[in-house]
């Protein structure tokens, strides 16, 4: 009864810390400006279950693919254990799908367990990855600290946990083949399921469990509040954590760039200043028509977070900071300053710190610090040839090269700023059509040369 | 020059009271610059050999404004645009074909979404009905046999989803094609796009041409093949800097198709 009071107090607990965050988290990446990403419904389902459940974008490097489908596959079923685990932990019960399964329970049991030795053998051959053979994508500049570490993090926490897993059920396998008068001597009787056998993985580290009924009921429980109280732990941790990709990955597959990779936005505000240039009858000055909607922003571009969209910032808290964008760069691979990697950690870690802000001196506050110089240096976003290597790579769909075009559009069109070619460039196409200095009345030379 | 070149434009054509199938958008490096011009006028021997009724808009045609706006500049991507997309619409302009891969993005997809819906394809497409059609045959004759690796332009390829198109064509002179390790999806780019043509390369240790000609090198081809004046560009100085202009050619398909049917 007691355990049932605390499970339920630490689940609860546990549920909100998480609920609290999430609304931080949503709260932030609706700072950003609207997009609309409602069209093509199905398509969009479709997109979602083939990347995200899927994993279609994984098997682009086959090694790495493979283990990651373990870790995933792995730890979406085992969670399906959860589910009765919670339901013990309320009622007080001891494996309840048993007596609704039966049999057919401890297959599923099995079947588990095996998955969790395949999520063991993926976190090992990751952190092998990582720590000896040291893949370079993981050691670039932007992965010191806090991305590496948390990195680690999460392969230590699966690892543990898989092995709580196994622990509980060794130890509880000893018990179940215990006859029923034993258990109910020792005051165990839930333990009495009939166990004829033994479990696939964890039979071999039952040598391990002592003999004594008491030691095994307390190796038993310990692993399994361990388990439980660790699940809602790594839960909380999540959003802090580049792993928060396991639940992002969802809608931001759901609402990712479905139009042809390097086709941009027309900026809407844009459009209305040009038109007005090119139609003399609009009067600039008209009051807008009844119910129309106001589409001059604050400012062209982007400098700070704000001036995102929703979307570019939703692509921030989903970037799990793999680096395949970054592996494929020409920027990053010829040494330039640039890492699209970077630009999302960049964008999300300013996003945070706007949030906290928001939290601590409410909506108006500013701080005078911004994405773009403070986080993002103009070098950087200079390097990009827009080549979009980054979001085919991304096994997310994330969309690192529109936030680096919105940055170079506030320099371009507030700061007039940039490198200073572009400027010849710019009046070259203004005044001849091209971006030389070539006249357009000599465009058609070619043909008699 | 043997054969005089057939280029009408709009206004000729509309003064006859005539309008061609398909425009051809010529782009600034095909205008301008002494090697993409020769792409131009490989391009413009195949419609004159297949007798495609076609007409390009002569000093009419404009930047479609791609560098201003990978650049950031907005502004003056839609004034270039608007301004465009007028000339077409005061044409009656559907189709359009460009040998650029950047107007053809530009056109196909922004231009759309600002009132300028056109049907606009890749010269490497075209080319690739016209033989699929028979309306031009090239018999390899100068390549058969050779190596030709094709650099996918970033523009054309992940951009816009079309590898196939160019590939096609260049098996159908009797080539072996041999594949970069990057390429198609994984193509790297040759370092032009997003306007760095326009400009010096940001601070770093090498040049992305550089980085791409060794990828050319790699698969020992005798040609590269592409279908952008920029990457060729690139690749064309990337090999100068390994001083093999001997062993590769850099040519586009335009150019391998028109000397395959010897034009
Ligand atoms: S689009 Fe820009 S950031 Fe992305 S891979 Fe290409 S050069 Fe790098
Ligand atoms: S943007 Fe995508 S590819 Fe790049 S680090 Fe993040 S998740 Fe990985």
């Amino acid at each position: 009864m007691i355990s049932s009071i605390i499970f339920v107090a630490v689940l609860i607990a546990g549920g909100y810390i998480f609920a609290k965050k999430a609304s931080f988290i949503r709260r932030n990446i609706l700072l950003g400006r609207e997009e609309d990403r409602s069209d093509r419904k199905t398509e969009r389902w479709l997109t979602m279950a083939k990347v995200a459940m899927g994993q279609s974008k994984m098997n682009a490097r086959p090694v790495a693919g493979l283990l990651h489908l373990f870790v995933y596959v792995g730890f979406v079923i085992i969670n399906i254990e959860v589910l009765e685990i919670i339901l013990d932990g309320i009622f007080g019960t001891h494996r309840m799908f048993h007596s609704l399964f039966g049999n057919f329970y401890f297959m599923v049991i099995n079947f588990f367990e095996v998955l969790a030795l395949m999520v063991i053998v993926g976190v090992s051959v990751f952190w092998i990855r990582r720590m000896i053979i040291r893949i370079p994508r993981f050691w670039s500049k932007e992965m010191k600290g806090w991305p590496k570490n948390d990195a680690l993090f999460i392969l230590y926490i699966e690892f543990i946990l898989m092995s709580a897993l196994l622990i509980m059920n060794a130890a509880d396998q000893v018990l179940m083949a215990q006859s029923p008068e034993i258990l109910e001597a020792a005051g165990l009787s839930k333990y009495a399921l009939n166990l004829d056998g033994h479990f696939a993985i964890s039979q071999f580290l039952v040598g391990l469990m002592p003999q004594d009924l008491n030691m095994l009921h307390y190796i038993e429980r310990g692993a399994w509040w361990f388990h439980i109280v660790g699940i809602l732990a790594f839960l909380n941790y999540l959003p802090y954590s580049k792993h928060f990709h396991i639940i992002m990955a969802f809608p931001n597959t759901f609402f990712s760039k479905l139009t042809p990779k390097t086709e941009l936005d027309n900026l809407e505000a844009v459009t209305k200043e040009v038109e007005m240039m090119f139609d003399p009858s609009i009067d600039p000055y008209a009051a807008p028509p009844e119910g129309a909607e106001e589409v001059v922003p604050s400012r062209f571009g982007a400098k700070d977070v704000k001036d995102l969209s929703w979307k570019q910032l939703m692509d921030s808290y989903t970037c799990t900071e793999c680096g395949r964008c970054t592996s494929v760069c020409p920027a990053s691979l010829t040494g330039k300053a640039l890492s699209p990697r970077k630009i999302m950690m960049d964008t999300r870690d300013r996003l945070e710190e706007v949030g906290r802000g928001i939290d601590a001196h409410g909506p108006e506050y500013e701080d005078g610090i911004s994405l773009l110089n403070d986080y993002i240096k103009p070098e950087e976003i200079w390097a990009c040839t827009t080549c979009n290597a980054c979001t085919e790579a991304c096994p997310i769909l994330i969309d690192p090269a529109s936030i680096i075009v919105d940055l170079r559009r506030y320099l371009v069109m507030e700061e007039s700023q940039g490198p200073a070619e572009l400027n010849a460039v710019y009046t070259n196409i203004e005044n001849n059509g091209a971006p030389w200095q070539f006249a357009q009345a000599d465009r058609l030379n070619w043909k008699d040369e | 020059m043997e054969n005089k070149l057939v280029v009408p434009t709009m206004a000729e054509l509309t003064a006859k009271g005539e309008a061609p199938e398909v425009l051809f958008w010529v782009g600034c490096a095909g205008s301008f610059d002494d090697r993409a011009k020769k792409i131009t006028k490989a391009f413009v021997k195949i419609l004159n050999k297949a007798d495609i009724k076609f007409a390009v808009l002569g000093t009419e045609e404009a930047c479609t404004g791609d560098p201003a706006k990978r650049a950031g500049n907005e502004f003056l991507f839609q004034m270039q645009a608007m301004m465009n997309i007028q000339v077409l619409q005061g044409y009656n302009i559907t189709k359009v074909v460009t040998t650029c891969p950047h107007c053809f993005n530009t056109l196909k997809n922004e231009y759309s979404k600002l009132g300028g819906k056109f049907d606009v394809v890749h010269h490497t497409q075209f080319i690739n009905e016209l033989l699929s059609s028979g309306k031009i045959t090239a018999e390899g004759g100068a390549f058969r046999g050779k190596k030709i690796t094709f650099h996918d332009p970033c523009y054309l390829g992940r951009g816009n989803d079309v590898y196939e198109a160019p590939r096609e064509v260049l098996r159908k002179i009797d080539t072996t094609l041999v594949e970069m390790a990057r390429s198609r999806r994984n193509s790297l780019c040759c370092g032009a796009g997003g306007a760095q043509m326009f400009k010096e390369a940001e601070k770093g240790d090498k040049e992305i041409n550089v980085e791409r000609t060794e990828d050319v090198l790699g698969v020992k081809a005798d040609i590269v093949a592409t279908g952008c004046a920029f990457c060729n560009t690139m690749l064309t100085d990337g090999v100068k800097h390994f001083n093999k202009e001997d062993d590769v050619q850099v040519m586009d398909v335009a150019e391998l198709i028109a000397t395959a049917a010897d034009l």
